[in-house]
């Protein structure tokens, strides 16, 4: 699903302008700001615009390869489209022991898509975390930055059909 | 109690004590406060309930009267959502949207219990109404947590009267840096982000590093899957931990910090970010501190999600804008660090021991804690265990203590089987070693891993192989790839024992996972890929039973692990 969003995005041209504007805060300002340059075209875009990468090299003083090699080594940062949705289920060693296997193939089979994944009408993205640091309430998924604890598969299809509507 | 807008820049030390003064007079404490959790609880529907409360009390006119509080963590983390009642600190537990009003009506109006939400000991089948008189609190000792519960964390007046901001004062006022890092170097405290490193060193390291500028770093990447200590204290007492980092700046001689905080963390992220403008309109941060000569300012960098950046070489590589992978040693940080000037790295906890060390001195903190490491330990007590949550013990307790004393021992009357203790670099302890005492060091020391405070709980259901596969799965995922043992190491490993949990093991599995451990703890660089490993290790050492079951006998001893039958 992901490679054919890849295709599906790469002839469509990204607004600049958009681009621009975070850029010009950064001016010149060197390689310490690569990271907040980054969250910020990811927040604005929802992904890292491939276009993006050499405006991001010069307005920092950089080499592209070395705006893309901190693109693709941390896991924040994606080049291609993310869901309107995305589901982090915890797979921290907590969750682990309390059957967060279980709560991922729940969303697996209710959202069809396998881990890193986006859908195809750009509404759920799914990922999986190392922790998100509520272990006390495992298994633990988090929606848009909604933390939801002491989850089961049935808990869990409930709230994904609920997202699935609205 | 102030409102923030009140808060004006303080210019002297008297003008901190003065205000402080006034902001305790202004306090009633017999005034009905309801603190509700508005940290892990919010998994639980916390904002929810804080919300219905807050309808509630303005419909029935009492807002005068009663005082709705978001808090930090109040630690009972399995009773989510917890509130509690000032001024008698009745205890609510597994609260929903349709009690709040019967809690409005019963206990803040008339003063009465409410039987159905009070905490009832599973062991004993007593109750408990009030927070003090609980179990899981009475073991325990907490001075880290003191304020995280109670106060407003987004409010300074809270943190300033309970006796906030006095350790800066006293060192402004009465010492020099070098008396400063004597103070914490007399008092023993040691890191608390994993590897308990003597901090006072460390800043004595920093301290007489020859350059005019130096950085600090507050180490909040709280990496450790099943830690959420760092979290809740991020969230539940952010000043602390800046004034932590002002002594520290001081003391090593730093005029600017950052705090590096994992991607995950938002609202911590939130609660800093407020903490500190506050603390710079009050004119705690910034130039000319309280009108004196030192001047410090705080940044936060936001992670952008990996584990390794949690090593502190790594972080150093991830703040200047790099892919974070850590740095050879030496130089240390302490020498050559941040934008290669002296800098020093201490974790979350730590800072947040700082102040009262110093406002108490080193006689009463070093009388908490073991022979060898003192003060208190923050806990992330999690898994198969009946009172999850966040605990802080004096270091040196017994696990056992922990685990059935204040954790209240394993639900569904299942059988213990093993804790894991601090996180992924840490052991996996059986039964038979659950006498040892919680302590930096490993078991064949005494003491155990007790490494950033993780202790998770496992019972009879769980399969350690399938542990070890899982940490193993784990590593190889957040492996940086920079140097080959880990990188290749873990991925080994990991098929190894994919093997074994798939009943494809071989005789000599056993031996190779032992061999390929050693080679990580022997050629890794840093301190993530020599440790990573241990969990096999441990797994092996004590329930190499299970391991034989699934290579000779093709089957998981509790049935977890799918084995195809069919080979």
């Amino acid at each position: 699903m992901t490679s054919s969003l890849e295709i599906a995005t790469a002839g469509q041209k990204i607004d600049l302008n958009r681009l621009e504007s975070i850029l010009s805060k950064y001016y010149k300002r060197g390689r310490d700001a690569l990271i907040s340059v980054l969250q910020e075209v990811q927040v604005e875009y929802g992904r890292i615009p491939q276009e993006s990468i050499e405006p991001i090299a010069d307005t920092l003083n950089l080499f592209p390869s070395e705006v893309y090699g901190v693109v693709t080594f941390y896991p924040q940062f994606s080049l291609t489209p993310q869901g309107k949705c995305t589901i982090q289920a915890c797979r921290g060693t907590t969750c682990h022991v309390k059957g967060a296997d279980k709560i991922i193939s729940t969303i697996e089979n209710t959202t069809k898509l396998k881990e890193g994944e986006t859908s195809s009408d750009l509404k759920f993205t799914f990922k999986t975390v190392t922790c998100v640091g509520t272990c006390a309430l495992a298994p633990v998924m988090v929606i848009n930055n909604k933390f939801l604890g002491k989850l089961y598969p049935k808990k869990v299809a409930d709230i994904l059909s609920q997202y699935e509507k609205g | 109690m102030r409102k923030d807008e009140d808060m004006t820049r303080l210019g002297s030390v008297e003008e901190l004590n003065i205000y402080r003064e006034s902001i305790l007079a202004e306090t009633d404490p017999n005034k009905i406060c309801v603190r509700i959790c508005m940290s892990g609880c919010r998994a639980y529907g916390a904002e929810e309930i804080r919300v219905a409360f807050n309808e509630e009390i303005k419909e029935k006119g009492l807002e005068d009267r009663i005082e709705i509080r978001k808090t930090g963590c109040h630690g009972f983390c399995s009773r989510a959502p917890v509130i509690i009642v000032d001024p008698k600190g009745i205890f609510y537990q597994q609260l929903t949207v349709d009690d709040v009003e019967e809690v409005v009506l019963e206990t803040l109006v008339k003063g009465n219990i409410i039987d159905r939400l009070v905490y009832v000991d599973l062991k004993t089948g007593k109750r408990f109404p009030f927070t003090r008189d609980i179990p899981f609190y009475k073991e325990q000792t907490r001075n880290v947590l003191r304020n995280c519960g109670k106060i407003d964390p987004t409010n300074i007046s809270h943190y300033i009267a309970q006796d906030g901001y006095s350790a800066l004062t006293k060192i402004l006022s009465t010492m020099s840096p070098r008396q400063a890092i004597e103070i914490i170097e007399k008092s023993g405290l040691r890191g608390r982000g994993g590897a308990g490193f003597p901090t006072g060193k460390k800043w004595h390291f920093a301290q007489i590093a020859d350059n005019d500028t130096k950085y600090l770093i507050c180490n909040a990447s709280e990496g450790d899957p099943g830690s959420f200590k760092d979290r809740a204290l991020l969230e539940g007492d952010p000043h602390l931990i800046l004034e932590g980092m002002l002594v520290a700046g001081y003391a090593i001689g730093a005029k600017a910090g950052y705090i590096y905080i994992k991607a995950e963390y938002s609202l911590a992220v939130e609660r800093l970010k407020t903490a500190i403008l506050q603390a710079e309109e009050s004119g705690l941060l910034g130039e000319n501190i309280l009108g004196s000569e030192f001047s410090f300012e705080i940044k936060v960098k936001e992670g952008a999600g990996t584990y390794v950046c949690g090593e502190e070489t790594a972080i150093l590589e991830a703040i200047e804008g790099r892919r974070g992978v850590p740095r050879p040693r030496p130089p240390f940080p302490a020498q050559s660090g941040l934008w290669n000037k002296p800098t020093n790295i201490n974790n979350v906890e730590t800072y947040a021991n700082i102040p009262s060390i110093i406002l108490n001195g080193v006689d009463w903190y070093s009388n908490i804690g073991s022979e060898r490491s003192k003060g208190t330990k923050v806990l992330s007590l999690t898994g198969k265990i009946n009172n999850a949550g966040l605990v802080e013990v004096p270091i040196g307790i017994p696990l056992r203590k922990v685990i059935f004393d204040i954790g209240g021992g394993i639900p569904e009357g299942k059988r213990f089987k093993a804790i894991q203790v601090g996180g992924p670099p840490g052991e996996c302890i059986p039964e038979s070693l659950l006498d040892s005492l919680l302590d930096f060091g490993s078991l064949e020391t005494s003491g155990s891993t007790m490494g950033s405070g993780v202790i998770i709980v496992m019972d009879e259901d769980t399969c350690m192989v399938d542990i070890a596969r899982f940490f193993l799965m784990l590593a190889e995922d957040e492996s940086c790839g920079f140097c080959s043992p880990c990188r290749l190491g873990t991925r080994q490993m990991k098929d190894i024992l994919d093997r074994i949990v798939a009943g494809k093991g071989e005789d000599k599995d056993i031996e190779l996972l032992t061999i390929l451990e050693r080679v990580l703890k022997d050629a890794s660089l840093c301190g993530y890929g020599q440790t990573c490993a241990i969990p096999v290790l441990t797994t092996i050492r004590y329930f190499q039973d299970e391991y034989k079951a699934h290579i000779h006998q093709k089957m998981c001893p509790v049935g977890r692990c799918k084995i195809n039958y069919n080979l």
